[in-house]
């Protein structure tokens, strides 16, 4: 864990503890159940946006993908009557398909990402919309899918299923970004995509294969938000989840120019952001301010850390002119 | 005090600097240093990076105060300049990256933030006004394009010329160029010494920091040499000469002096051979080239006459618009820089800091990035074998790092380009193309770095080396190409080797060759 995720996990175990002080239903096990199902919805979503921030680029498409996905699954188990599993799959899989065709537009054909994404966003929402005929999804009377039900929405000792599911995945993308080889390539690429394409990588499809991730997880996150809301409306199901997810990631110590950010770093932002809006709600702050406490935090965060970061540079140059004298002579 | 030379007696010097002395945290960067500037002589400073030069730089700007010493502007004396100061006294900098707005036009650059404004309350421009103004400035710095042109469709030798305009329209009457023709090629260096040779006509004092020696010996009327902080010594026009420079630099004779070393053996087979490729800069102009193994081949040309973009396509970062290239008699496709590393062909490219290497990485993370499945197991990064290959490497190339783990973004130029090296050296290559290798490197590191060429060479690499530092390219090179607006104007066998022979070729002329049978291919 670095520096900045401790600080991060401590300013959450600081504002959790003033938020006791002020309302012990914080600590409740029904509410640090809630709190938790929602970090692990929220949670996925968000590592698969950190995998595109790392490489530089942005994916604002996903909250209109978790509708128009959702709507999809709903529409597939209980309309169309498919098989569960099957259903899971092809969900899945367009959200590898959409990840691919995002990562192709930006690498082969040159435009960039904010563009790509963001006609993403309008025209996802517009089909889930047009898909459910700006109605809503949702299971008849009676429907019940028990496996599925348990997997998403369900507890395993009193610990949501959604939490543990973003804990495994969490475990599995620390070492796919800190460990592997595809993992240095996404940084190098983040850092400086020309010097990395000289060293002989295939930048494009390393880049390719993060919008990729990011489809995947969004389609994960999509059916667990759908089988925890139960009924969509594609017209509002998910809007601002793309904000909430890159704000956990810039949150989490990740910057947008790409090459910076770590895996326990977007998990804490999500909890810290899901902490603000169970403070909000125990302690009686209008939820209409909800984005604007929201916003004040992470403004402030970033400031913080940035600050940090320019003192830690001086630090350093003072350091490196100390071991200049005994090394080499100085400049 | 330095004894004081007797070119101008006569005339009080417009600068001087006594016994300054500046000390950072731990470090002195300047000691005991004195030198004078008189009207219209021109200095040149020389001394390896890290020489002090920067810090000496950062004092006559302003920038920072010496600890000790007295600064002393056209009579007046200071414990140290402050930026206006600077300014006002008419010390202006042209430095080695150019502080122009690539977007605007000439006429706006020149008076950047001092634009002659029309009456009204709306201020705007006033355009005519303006090109009034800067025209006579160009017309002094011999600019041979309009107050019109956008500065980025100008040459970086224009772009210069617009610098120094820049400084001349503040009345400048010390003008210091810090390495202004590292990144000139040489027809374009020529017209930038002449613009020197003008502004000491006109009586300004020029301080003309560079690593190329011959320009300083052509130009300067006196050369300070720094060395380690202090003065090293200080050479009367007579006595400047290229040996003598090189020996205060180092503070002794260099073995090979700036050489490679002559080939050990007879050039091989041919490793990377083009035939008729076409290049998206020049695409009415096809381009062959033969490599042998065991040779290092000298690029030369003019900036702009294909050579980079030539080495863009052979790595595969541009497009291959037409024609053939075959590694080893085999016809190769090389249509990304991966497969061009796959099939061992290496480049070491001309920005070391945008394309080289990755500044925020460590040297070990940058040496094993090219070649990471080989460090990885199951696909995770082996950090053991990472450090194990990037320890040899260090040792192998003597790169001055604390350890492996310093972050690249902290090492000298020098140590940043043996870095670039050495992630190529780690895995076997066949080829190896180096565009400019030793721009901006001390000439401790430049020797080191042809040393490591000729030792490729040796070891039956094909060794592609673009240079525009024409003694590098007839010291190092074993062949000669030029090219001439991106085609091969003719290759120069090993006698036929002459500045002269290279600058006709680089201009489209005919070379003056020994034997019939070296004519241009």
């Amino acid at each position: 864990m670095s520096k900045k995720d401790l600080g991060l996990l401590i300013l959450i175990l600081v504002v959790g503890a003033v938020v006791t002080a002020i309302n012990p239903r914080f600590l409740l096990p029904i509410n640090l159940a809630n709190t938790s199902n929602l970090i692990g919805l929220f949670g996925i979503l968000s590592i698969g946006q950190a995998f595109v921030i790392i490489t530089g680029g942005i994916e604002l498409s996903v909250g209109s993908l978790v509708a128009l996905l959702g709507t999809l699954f709903i529409d597939f188990i209980a309309v169309r009557e498919l098989d569960w599993p099957l259903a899971f799959v092809v969900i899945i899989l367009l959200g590898a398909i959409i990840g691919f065709v995002h990562g192709w537009l930006i690498t082969r054909l040159k435009l960039q990402p904010f563009v790509v994404t963001l006609c993403g966003l309008l025209i996802y929402r517009g089909v889930a919309r047009f898909y459910t005929a700006d109605g809503t999804a949702g299971f008849a009377f009676g429907q019940n899918f028990p496996d599925l039900e348990f997997l998403t929405a369900g507890r395993s000792y009193g610990v949501p299923n959604s939490f543990i599911a973003l804990i495994i995945i969490a475990i599995v993308m620390w070492v796919v970004l800190h460990r592997s080889v595809f993992g240095r390539y996404l940084y190098a690429i983040g850092k400086n995509e020309e010097a990395a394409k000289y060293s002989g990588i295939r930048t494009g499809r390393v880049i390719i294969a993060a919008y990729v991730i990011c489809g995947v997880l969004t389609a994960l996150s999509a059916i667990y938000f759908a089988m925890y809301t139960r009924s969509i409306s594609p017209a509002s199901h998910g809007q601002f989840y793309e904000l909430y997810a890159i704000a956990a990631a810039v949150l989490g110590g990740f910057s947008l120019r790409g090459g910076e950010g770590s895996l326990v770093g977007v998990i804490l932002g999500t909890v810290l952001l899901q902490e603000l809006q169970n403070l909000v709600n125990l302690l009686g702050i209008p939820s209409s301010l909800n984005f604007a406490v929201m916003g004040g935090v992470i403004l402030i965060g970033v400031l913080v850390d940035q600050q940090w970061g320019v003192f830690r540079a001086r630090r350093r140059m003072v350091e490196a002119a100390r071991q200049n004298v005994a090394g080499a002579p100085a400049e | 005090m330095i004894p004081t030379d007797t070119t101008h007696p006569n005339t009080a010097p417009f600068l001087s600097l006594e016994a300054v002395r500046k000390t950072y945290p731990g470090v002195v960067a300047l000691d005991r240093f004195s030198m004078e500037v008189r009207p219209g002589e021109v200095i040149g400073l020389v001394g390896e990076n890290g020489a002090g030069k920067s810090t000496l730089m950062k004092i006559l700007g302003g920038v920072t105060r010496p600890d000790s010493g007295a600064v002393t502007v056209d009579g007046a004396a200071h414990d140290g300049l402050t930026v206006e100061q600077s300014i006002g006294s008419g010390i202006a900098f042209v430095h080695q990256e150019l502080n122009l707005f690539e977007n605007l036009d000439v006429a706006a650059n020149v008076f950047f933030g001092r634009e002659p404004l029309r009456a009204g309350p709306l201020k705007l421009v006033d355009r005519a006004k303006l090109r009034e103004m800067v025209a006579p400035l160009l017309k002094r710095v011999g600019a041979n394009f309009s107050a019109d042109a956008p500065v980025a469709s100008l040459s970086l030798a224009q772009q210069q010329m617009v610098e120094i305009a820049k400084a001349l329209s503040i009345k400048a009457r010390l003008v210091i160029l810090d390495e202004p023709t590292s990144s000139l090629p040489i027809a374009e260096t020529e017209k930038l010494l002449d613009v020197i040779k003008g502004l000491k006509a006109e009586g300004i004092s020029v301080i003309f920091i560079s690593h190329r020696l011959h320009e300083i010996e052509r130009v300067a009327d006196r050369v300070v040499v720094l060395r380690d902080g202090t003065l090293a010594g200080t050479l009367p026009k007579a006595q400047i000469n290229h040996d003598e420079m090189v020996r205060l630099m180092i503070g002794r004779m260099l073995k090979e002096r700036e050489k490679a070393g002559e080939a050990t053996r007879a050039p091989g087979p041919v490793a990377l051979s083009a035939q008729a490729i076409r290049t998206s800069t020049y695409p009415d102009r096809p381009v062959s080239l033969e490599l042998r193994r065991g040779e290092i081949l000298g690029l030369a040309g003019l900036v702009g006459s294909g050579r980079t973009e030539l080495a863009r396509v052979l790595f595969g970062i541009d497009e291959r618009l037409a024609g053939n290239v075959t590694l080893d008699g085999k016809p190769l496709d090389v249509g990304s820089a991966a497969d061009a590393v796959a099939n061992g062909i290496f480049l070491v490219p001309e920005d070391r800091k945008l394309t080289g290497i990755l500044l925020d990485l460590s040297i070990a993370q940058n040496i094993s990035l090219p070649n990471l499945p080989a460090h990885a197991r199951r696909s995770l990064v082996s950090t053991n074998a990472e450090l194990a290959t990037a320890e040899k490497q260090k040792k192998n190339l003597g790169i001055k790092a604390p350890s492996v783990l310093t972050r690249t973004g902290t090492l000298s130029g020098g140590n940043q380009q043996k870095v670039v090296l050495a992630k190529w050296l780690a895995m076997n290559p066949k080829v190896m193309i180096l565009d400019e290798p030793t721009r901006g490197i001390d000439i401790g590191a430049k020797a080191e770095i042809y040393g490591l060429m000729r030792a490729l060479a040796d070891a039956g690499v094909a060794v592609l080396m673009i240079s525009s530092d024409m003694e590098e390219v007839i010291g190092v090179s074993d062949r000669i190409a030029v090219m001439h607006e991106g085609q091969i104007s003719g290759i120069l066998d090993k006698d036929d080797f002459s500045q002269e022979n290279v600058l006709l070729l680089a201009v489209g002329k005919k070379p003056k060759l020994l034997q019939a049978a070296g004519e241009a291919q």
